[in-house]
């Protein structure tokens, strides 16, 4: 099958609005006779379930926790972008849409980027309109801030719990239609199929993961918001039931996944403390704005601090490599994602890390603490060189900026961050591939979308920061609802579809038949250590930095660690009951198999761009370099085994801006 | 460092529960609460047995799925921090420590520490929201100018995580703080004042359909508030309440 | 508003009001009291408005004696309520950890209170009304001192006087500030409204016992 990315025709700035007005729309009298699957509820898949339910669709919609306000969207800290230009600093639509091409290496697709820098402004007038929070400044107006990457301050923020206040305004708007009965709520419930019936997507199988019961649930569009799959690495920042399952089951059916290999790898995340630990915690990219990243110059400190001989505080100014600042002078602390992680690892693998493992460098507040400081002590009109007094009120500053994380910080590591530098390393955050889609967010499946971070759409190679909540609300929001009523056009006389076909039949045996396979295993060990093992493949072979070799390797351990899992996972107690092990078994499963074309995908990319560091390809200053003949977009066809997968080529037209080699110096 | 464990076992929501001892060896200081819980279900899967099962998901204090009652207190003995962040750092070695479910009627119990919440997500149903649908043209956001003050207490309202701690820890399981959180978001910004009187009223009236008890001010709540929710919402609530009485 | 006292924030609007009052009352009752302690003609002379003008007597008097029913009624009303909201108890529960002492027993102290409000009613009001309406005695409006010091002599009425005004100091230091946030005043003034309270809350209580003590040893 030939892709068809289904982009309308005309200039990029009136694509959009032509589109909207050429698609066919579904009369509201209809819309009350057609049904919408929703799965996942967080930015994407909640504002998406409002929308479609206040458009007029009968909508269900899914969620593997207890309720829609826990999806993993509630974590993001730092902000959301918009080119509203409110700070008179030269945004517009046209930058916001070429900072993100260019974060994104050149891997995005123009129209899609375009279209989401277009609808950017309506999230904000949409939120506040919904009694979000955000920061505002003593005007009364909104406050923005910068993240990486970009030289206007366009970021809208609610101190460092943005995502969450965006997640509950997307779940009030979606406790509005439950209880207006237009939303019908199942929480707890995983999906663990997609039912296609004469080529469309035409409903979902769940498990009920109080009583284990297996439903069968139909509709006449299917639409995935699952979120990535950055837990395949095991450590991630990634909640622990985050996880591939729906997306990967969508793939075996028909779905087209595009770009596995394009992960993010968060600078500012804590460092490991143990084998013990199960997840990683993220200390957002807002901090970047007043933290400086460091490591010692010397060998000598690097020593003297891990044996906790000297204290970082002590070490001198001229003692100090600030390489971010030193590599990229023009963006300097705020260099993207990929860039800023990249140079970490350098650091560390130099032997510059700072903690017992080597892998840790200081993001450190003490000149921004001073900076504020004196400000605040020269707006009140005190002595600005009394060093004590500038401390304290620079650390007052600090705190109502990024409070939160500081405790956070202080909880988890045990250390005072507005007294001693922070530690931090890069985790694995976000994963920019996905489900392949059109245009109109749809899949290779007809009738089966995915939005939100669950597609590959907008991020190409890597995604700049506060740019995942834009994504997620822009599809949930502003372009799904619109899109999937040009495909429900043609439904409007389908009448209700039957869960008795052999469709239906088919794909719920297969789900009890993996069910019962892993209850009835008996194998000798537990889920995790399967998960821990893959991460540690994923990690070292599949992370930062890949090369041929070790990615060979990693296909060949991940097969035979997949072998082993069906052979030797142990899954105790019931299917009939609440149990976690046997969730957490269905979704290793599926990371075991995403993980292999993970690896394999990254091997074919002969290339590195964004958050794919190929060590083969890099400029002699140990920048990516990216590969013209590279320049398309991986979707791969699923035939049974990773191994087998084919590849499907969409190339990438640049009409409206210029690429060229992606410098931040 | 070595432990007890006394942790609530029940099988499902009608089964009968009952607490169980357990011993755990080599936990380090540097591990979350959990994550201890996660190496003692390693240890129970390895021997066979049933592991303990308890709400959990993003590990970082902001999803409000974990909900253990830790020697008399929700979320254990730290303050403003969920159970996911608390560290075995504050217990010592020889401590035994209690591990139970939150407790409340609302709160029906569904397996071992798990406890069925979705009667806060009732309560928000009948009003936890503003009415205005997504269409793309609501006026600009900057056509709303609020005051900073203001701003600042609804979104420090907002940062409720709705994990129950406060339902929990309060000796009449009354879930004042949960709703008048929300309550007071919305009533310290204008987009919510059309709806204030109907939003009150409604959630107040499914707030006590549910089988939370009542207020009797003691500040447990506020307290064990992970994100230190404050009383004041309370009262704001009451007054909120009141002035639609007396209105409607 | 109809049914507001079916709704949980009404009831404790309520329970809140009938203290305030209960408040108000008690403040009015020391302000009589502590003459005795100054002048015995001043005491006698309060104390004779009070217990034959019309308006205190058939007005005051009624609303009072139905602020303290209606106070205890729906105090144990609210704690069976709150019971059933928790059928299971904690294994293990560190109350002390969060709230105190006093919030957490406010029905103990209120029905170790109403208690006394039993054995006072039966010794003094009960006095009163048998004196004044149910076997009328000749007006006298100089008894009331002579009555009061008498009272005090009892070893065993002082007493239960000290124990029952130690647990009423109990109840007033969560009920004073809890009344005021039940009917909604939490603002800036309410950590001087909370010292004002734990002022009363002492301060009456003490003042009420050493009422007492000075009547029975000054005598």
């Amino acid at each position: 099958m030939a892709l068809d990315s289904k982009i309308p025709q005309g200039p990029l700035a009136d694509k959009w609005t032509r589109h909207k007005n050429e698609i066919n729309l579904v009369n509201p009298a209809n819309k009350r006779l057609i049904d919408v699957i929703v799965v996942g509820t967080g930015l994407a898949g909640g504002s998406a379930a409002a929308t479609l339910a206040e458009l007029g669709y009968n909508v269900k919609a899914f969620c593997f926790q207890d309720s829609p306000r826990r999806a993993h969207s509630i974590a993001a800290q730092g902000g959301i972008n918009a080119a509203k230009n409110y700070q008179g600093d030269g945004d517009s639509t046209y930058r916001l849409f070429y900072d993100t091409v260019k974060g994104g290496d050149y891997r995005s697709r123009e129209a899609n980027v375009y279209r989401l820098a277009e609808v950017s402004a309506n999230i904000i007038d949409q939120c506040v309109a919904q009694g979000v929070p955000f920061a505002r400044d003593y005007g009364g107006l909104l406050d923005n801030r910068s993240f990486g990457g970009v030289l206007v301050s366009r970021t809208f923020y609610a101190k460092g719990q943005t995502g969450q206040q965006l997640l509950l305004g997307a779940y009030s708007a979606m406790n509005r239609q439950i209880g207006r009965g237009k939303i019908k709520m199942y929480n707890r419930h995983e999906m663990l199929d997609v039912v296609v019936v004469d080529g469309k997507a035409r409903g979902i199988i769940t498990r009920n993961l109080v009583t284990g019961e297996i439903e069968r649930h139909s509709a006449h569009a299917v639409v995935l918001g699952t979120g990535g799959y950055g837990n395949v690495f095991f450590l991630s920042t990634n909640a622990m039931g985050s996880n591939v399952t729906a997306a990967w089951k969508a793939h075996k059916r028909g779905a087209y996944f595009a770009n596995p290999c394009y992960t993010q790898i968060h600078p500012t995340c804590i460092p490991v403390s143990g084998d013990h630990q199960s997840k990683l915690t993220l200390m957002s990219e807002s901090l970047r704005n007043d933290g400086r990243i460091w490591v010692p110059k010397h060998k000598k400190d690097v020593e003297a601090i891990r044996n906790k001989t000297l204290k970082p505080t002590d070490i001198k100014e001229e003692d100090r490599d600030y390489y971010l600042e030193r590599r990229y002078p023009a963006f300097g602390n705020l260099v993207p994602r990929d860039v800023a992680s990249r140079a970490a690892k350098e650091r560390c693998d130099a032997g510059y890390g700072v903690n017992a493992t080597g892998e840790a460098v200081y993001l450190d507040f003490a000149s921004a603490i001073e900076r504020y400081g004196k400000e605040q002590a020269h707006v009140k009109g005190l002595n600005e060189n009394d060093a004590a007094l500038v401390k304290k009120l620079g650390q007052e500053v600090v705190k109502t900026k990024y409070g939160n994380l500081f405790q956070m910080y202080e909880k988890i590591v045990d250390e005072n961050p507005y007294e001693t530098p922070m530690m931090i390393y890069p985790a694995v955050h976000y994963t920019m591939g996905g489900l392949w889609v059109d245009y109109n967010l749809q899949t290779t499946v007809p009738g089966l979308y995915a939005i939100g971070e669950a597609n590959f759409s907008d991020h190409g190679a890597n995604r700049l920061g506060a740019s995942a909540l834009m994504q997620g609300l822009a599809d949930g929001y502003f372009v799904l609802p619109y899109t999937i009523g040009d495909y429900l056009s043609h439904d409007i006389r389908t009448g209700p579809i039957s869960t008795d076909s052999k469709e239906f039949e088919e794909a719920e045996n297969k789900v009890r038949s993996e069910i019962d396979h892993l209850i009835n295993n008996n194998g000798s060990k537990p889920v995790d250590y399967f998960h821990k093992k893959l991460g540690k493949i994923m990690w070292n072979k599949c992370g930062m930095a890949r090369n041929e070799k070790d990615l060979k390797s990693a296909i060949e351990e991940i097969s035979q660690l997949r072998e082993e899992f069906w052979k030797d996972v142990r899954v105790p107690g019931d299917a009939n009951e609440f149990n976690e092990e046997l969730a957490k078994a269905g979704r290793v499963a599926d990371f075991l198999e995403l993980g292999e074309l993970f690896a394999k995908d990254a091997l074919v990319r002969e290339e590195s761009a964004g958050g794919h560091f190929r060590e083969e390809y890099q400029t002699e200053d140990g920048e990516a370099m990216r590969r013209k003949e590279f320049q398309f977009v991986s979707a791969w066809e699923y035939k049974g085994e990773p191994k087998d997968a084919v590849l499907h080529k969409e190339d990438l037209q640049y009409e409206n801006i210029e690429v060229k080699e992606r410098s931040y110096k | 460092m070595n432990l007890t464990l006394k942790i609530w076992r029940q099988k499902n929501a009608n089964a009968q529960g009952k607490m169980v001892d357990y011993q755990i060896s080599n936990v380090s200081p540097d591990m979350s609460f959990l994550e201890m819980l996660d190496v003692l279900n390693t240890e129970l899967i390895e021997k066979g047995e049933e592991p303990v099962s308890f709400d959990h998901d993003c590990r970082e204090g902001i999803c409000g799925s974990c909900s253990l009652y830790i020697n008399g207190e929700a979320h254990g003995p730290d303050r403003l921090i969920t159970t996911c962040q608390l560290h075995m750092r504050k217990f010592k070695d020889g401590d035994t420590i209690y591990i139970e479910p939150w407790r409340a009627k609302a709160f029906p119990v569904i397996k071992d520490l798990i406890v069925d919440r979705s009667a806060f997500d009732r309560i928000q149903h009948a009003g936890g929201f503003i009415s205005v649908n997504t269409s793309g043209n609501t006026q600009d956001a900057n056509a709303i100018p609020i005051e900073k003050a203001n701003a600042d207490a609804a979104f420090d309202a907002a940062t409720c995580i709705g994990c129950g701690a406060c339902v929990a820890s309060c000796k009449n399981s009354s879930a004042m703080l949960f709703v008048s959180a929300k309550v007071s978001q919305f009533a310290l910004l204008p987009q919510g004042q059309i709806e204030a009187t109907d939003r009150v009223m409604n959630m107040v009236n499914q707030m006590d359909a549910e089988g939370f008890g009542n207020c009797t001010n003691t500040g447990a709540c506020e307290v064990e508030c992970p994100k230190g929710i404050s009383l004041e919402n309370i009262a704001r609530m009451n007054r909120e309440y009141l002035k639609a009485s007396f209105k409607g | 508003m109809s049914g507001i006292l079916n709704s949980s924030i009404g009831r404790k609007f309520a329970m809140a009001l009938s203290a305030l009052f209960l408040m108000v009352f008690l403040l009015q009752h020391f302000a009589i009291n502590i003459l005795s302690v100054f002048s015995e003609n001043a005491f006698n002379e309060a104390s004779h408005f009070m217990g034959t003008f019309w308006a205190v007597q058939f007005i005051l008097q009624p609303i009072l004696i139905i602020g303290i029913i209606f106070h205890f009624t729906m105090g144990i009303v609210l704690e069976i309520k709150n019971r059933k909201a928790r059928q299971i108890s904690y294994a293990k529960n560190n109350g002390a950890a969060n709230s105190s002492w006093m919030s957490r027993n406010m029905i103990w102290t209120g029905l170790i209170i109403e208690g006394f409000l039993v054995v006072h009613m039966a010794n003094i009001w009960w006095h009163e009304m048998m004196v004044k309406y149910i076997n009328p005695q000749p007006v006298d409006a100089t008894r009331y001192y002579e009555e009061l010091v008498e009272h005090f002599q009892s070893p065993v009425i002082v007493g239960i006087y000290v124990v029952a005004f130690i647990f009423l100091a109990l109840h007033l230091l969560h009920g004073f500030s809890s009344a005021f946030q039940s009917i909604g005043a939490n603002n800036k003034y309410t950590r001087a409204l909370k010292g004002f309270g734990k002022v009363y809350a002492i301060g009456i209580p003490a003042g009420f016992v050493f009422i007492a003590l000075y009547h029975h040893f000054a005598h």
